[in-house]
């Protein structure tokens, strides 16, 4: 039996200072004394861990830009719990095998749970449909052809239909590939005037409505990823508006960073989709207060720093992010969207999306926990990340909300020392 | 940059004040004399070193500048991409760092990528000439046509200046469209709607159209862009023919614009696509007088970033 007592800290909405103790992995009771293992919550927020639906760790194949291990850490660090990792690797997510091994590796790391999704194509080349019905009970947790972007509609089609009988979700990257054609960032003004090829917001909406009409035919649970338009996003409204079962997410990075930072030419904004217009960012935050915009996801995307240190047309697409993502909302939204919206669409939502029981604080819950330092300012100082992409557009920005300490399964999978509210 | 503050790169015309590149102009005038001299080298730059990193091929360019900074008595040293270990995956970086390692003063940058003169600048920390960088920029072609219309009207205030063809995929449309109007001129951009990005209209000073008729009407100066050939190829053309059918600078077309208008083209050319040879060989022709003013406006900028600075 293993036990452990968090002491000193506050449920959201509340300043009473309690303890929660865990036993076994779950959520034994509040305020019970100090019972096994006793951690000081150093006056935090206590919450649900945080749940992600769509980051890269790289692993097979691509473990000098991230691993299982520098991933998970780096997403304990940011408060998650749970951890759904995109099959563009290399080999690709779309064998069984590679699912099993990578869960149980998962599981001996001790920090975030692992929940990897599989390919919804065999390599991601969109021609043939995965073992999907193999890879569900292997433990895949979705299925998605990512960046690669499903530009055949007959065979999306046809996943989706598998994937219904499957009672499983599909999570699309929604771009028209011929529309994006060699964009590096939004086609706009600010493209025109760096002369950088541009990204239209257009990709995006004609992909979303496409793969909406076939939902409208099939019926399947459709995710779509990292919306990024203010369009794409007015089209998502209709649709729930019909009732279609479709979800979709937005990330940090779109909400609190535009096309004007491409200004600098550093390919630490390169990133699929684009960061678009302060109108397009002004536009996913009122998707999320409306309830549009289902949750909220890092796809944290690292690289190497040699590779983002290229120009910016050379540079891979993507930004690293899950370590900072609570507190880059919270300092940034937080006072827009409120405590226990921005939890939910950090927690809640994204189990609901995928259909997982909802998270919560009770008695008899997995004792995944977070507990969040609300109030103290930290530098964001990519030297201490546990991922392996040590760098970041917040670099030398003061944030609030980070994370003191995660629990996943009644076990400590980070730990923040130092300084921090009391 | 405040206004009146010394730039320390010429990357693109961001922070240049109009009165700091008339100065520049005026100094150009400086520099062509010497050029007429039956010596042509002056000690300005002398024990300073000039690195011309070309990671795109480009042969006029690149002579211009070194000729330029051999003329100021600057060592002058050529990195070309094609020999390097960019090709072995060393970052952009790494290969400037390395280079700086070796005591070079100042840049002289080409590059296939917009952006990337802006990324040696902070990674070298040493002044940089943006020698072309993608679509972006090409400063000194842009100050090279505006010296060579104010030496025509001894003024660029008032002036308007057509730009024909692929304004799309162009850095010396773009250059030209930051700097003329800053100087007082008006620009119009002019090509198929498929190389003439709407968003473009957003820059002050700049007007489009897709007519060419239209846009050489009143202007002083017409100058075509060299088409290139794939653009065909990748869907922005139906055909040349019909592209030097309908934007081809030709006699019929600046016969539009006002009496004494020039004509102007960055170079290369294809004869008979985007110009034609009467008008490039013509009397309106300024073409060879570009390519004789690129190198005084080269010295006079490398001399303004290289000289007087602590």
């Amino acid at each position: 039996m293993t036990q452990l007592t968090i002491t000193n800290i506050k449920r959201p909405g509340s300043d009473q200072l309690e303890s929660v103790t865990v036993e076994n992995g779950v959520i034994r009771g509040w305020n019970l004394g100090d019972l096994g293992d006793v951690i000081d919550g150093r006056g935090g927020t206590v919450a649900p861990a945080l749940i992600e639906l769509h980051a890269h760790l790289r692993e097979p194949g691509q473990t000098e830009k991230e691993d299982l291990a520098s991933g998970l850490a780096a997403a304990a660090a940011g408060g998650y719990g749970t951890v759904v990792s995109m099959p563009n690797t290399s080999p690709v997510v779309d064998d069984p095998a590679i699912v099993r091994a990578l869960i149980e590796k998962a599981e001996g790391l001790g920090f975030a749970r692992l929940r990897p999704a599989a390919a919804l194509t065999k390599g991601q080349k969109g021609e043939h449909l995965a073992e999907l019905a193999f890879l569900k009970e292997a433990g895949a947790a979705m299925f998605t052809d990512d960046g690669r972007t499903n530009e055949n509609a007959r065979v999306l089609r046809l996943g989706l239909e598998y994937a219904r009988s499957l009672g499983m979700v599909v999570s699309v990257h929604a771009e028209d590939a011929s529309l994006r054609a060699d964009g590096v960032m939004n086609e706009g003004p600010v493209s025109e005037e760096l002369g950088l090829p541009g990204n239209p917001a257009a990709a995006e909406a004609a992909r979303v409505a496409r793969d909406l009409e076939i939902v409208a035919q099939t019926g399947a649970r459709l995710h779509v990823q990292h919306l990024s338009t203010a369009r794409a996003l007015d089209l998502m409204r209709e649709a729930k508006r019909r009732g279609l079962p479709v979800t979709c997410e937005v990330c940090p990075h779109h909400l609190t960073l535009t096309d004007e930072t491409l200004r600098s030419f550093d390919a630490l904004y390169k990133v699929a989709p684009p960061l678009r217009t302060q109108t397009d960012a002004d536009h996913l935050l009122e998707g999320l207060l409306d309830g549009t915009v289902d949750c909220l996801a890092t796809d944290h995307a690292p690289h190497t720093r040699a590779e983002k240190e290229r120009d910016l047309l050379e540079a891979p697409f993507g930004i690293a992010s899950i370590e900072l993502a609570f507190p880059l909302m919270w300092t940034r939204l937080g006072e827009r969207l409120g405590l226990e919206k921005l939890l939910d669409l950090m927690t809640a939502a994204p189990a609901r999306v995928m259909g997982w029981p909802e998270p919560t604080l009770e008695e008899g819950a997995p004792a995944d926990l977070v507990v969040l330092d609300l109030e103290t300012e930290r530098e964001v100082n990519p030297a201490e990340f546990r991922s392996k992409a040590k760098f970041s557009p917040w670099a030398g920005e003061w944030l609030r909300g980070w994370p003191l300490l995660t629990v996943v399964g009644g076990k400590v999978a980070f730990r923040r020392e130092g300084e921090g509210v009391e | 940059m405040t206004g009146s503050s010394r730039p320390r790169h010429l990357l693109d015309f961001h922070g240049w004040t109009p009165e700091r590149l008339t100065a520049l102009l005026d100094n150009a005038d400086t520099m062509a004399q010497v050029l007429d001299r039956p010596v042509k080298k002056v000690p300005a730059l002398q024990g300073l070193t000039v690195c011309t990193a070309f990671f795109e091929n480009s042969t006029r360019t690149r002579v211009s500048f070194e000729l330029a900074a051999r003329r100021m008595s600057a060592d002058v040293v050529s990195f070309a991409a094609g020999a390097s270990s960019l090709s072995k995956g060393e970052s952009l970086r790494d290969t400037v760092e390395v280079l700086t390692a070796y005591k070079v003063d100042a840049y002289v940058v080409r590059h296939h990528a917009a952006g990337a003169a802006h990324l040696v600048a902070r990674y070298s920390g040493k002044p940089v000439i943006n020698a072309g960088d993608g679509r972006r920029a090409h400063p000194t072609q842009a100050l090279l046509d505006a010296y060579t219309i104010r030496q025509e009207f001894g003024t660029l205030e008032g002036k308007t200046v057509a730009i024909i063809g692929d304004v799309r995929h162009s850095r010396v449309a773009r250059s030209n469209a930051e700097l003329l109007p800053k100087l007082g001129a008006r620009v119009v951009l002019c090509g198929p709607a498929t190389l003439l990005p709407a968003d473009l209209a957003a820059l002050p000073g700049v007007t489009l159209t897709t007519d060419p008729r239209e846009a050489v009407r009143g202007a002083h100066a017409v100058m075509a862009l060299r088409l290139q050939q794939e653009r065909m190829n990748a869907g922005y053309l139906a055909s040349l023919q019909e592209y030097a059918d309908h934007y081809q600078v030709n006699e019929r077309l600046m016969r539009e614009a006002e009496s004494g208008a020039i004509a102007l083209h960055p170079g290369p050319m294809n004869r008979d696509l985007e110009i034609s040879s009467d008008v490039a060989d013509g009397p309106r022709s300024r073409i060879v007088q570009q390519v004789e003013n690129g190198q005084a406006v080269r010295m006079s900028v490398l001399y303004h970033l290289l000289v007087g600075r602590e």
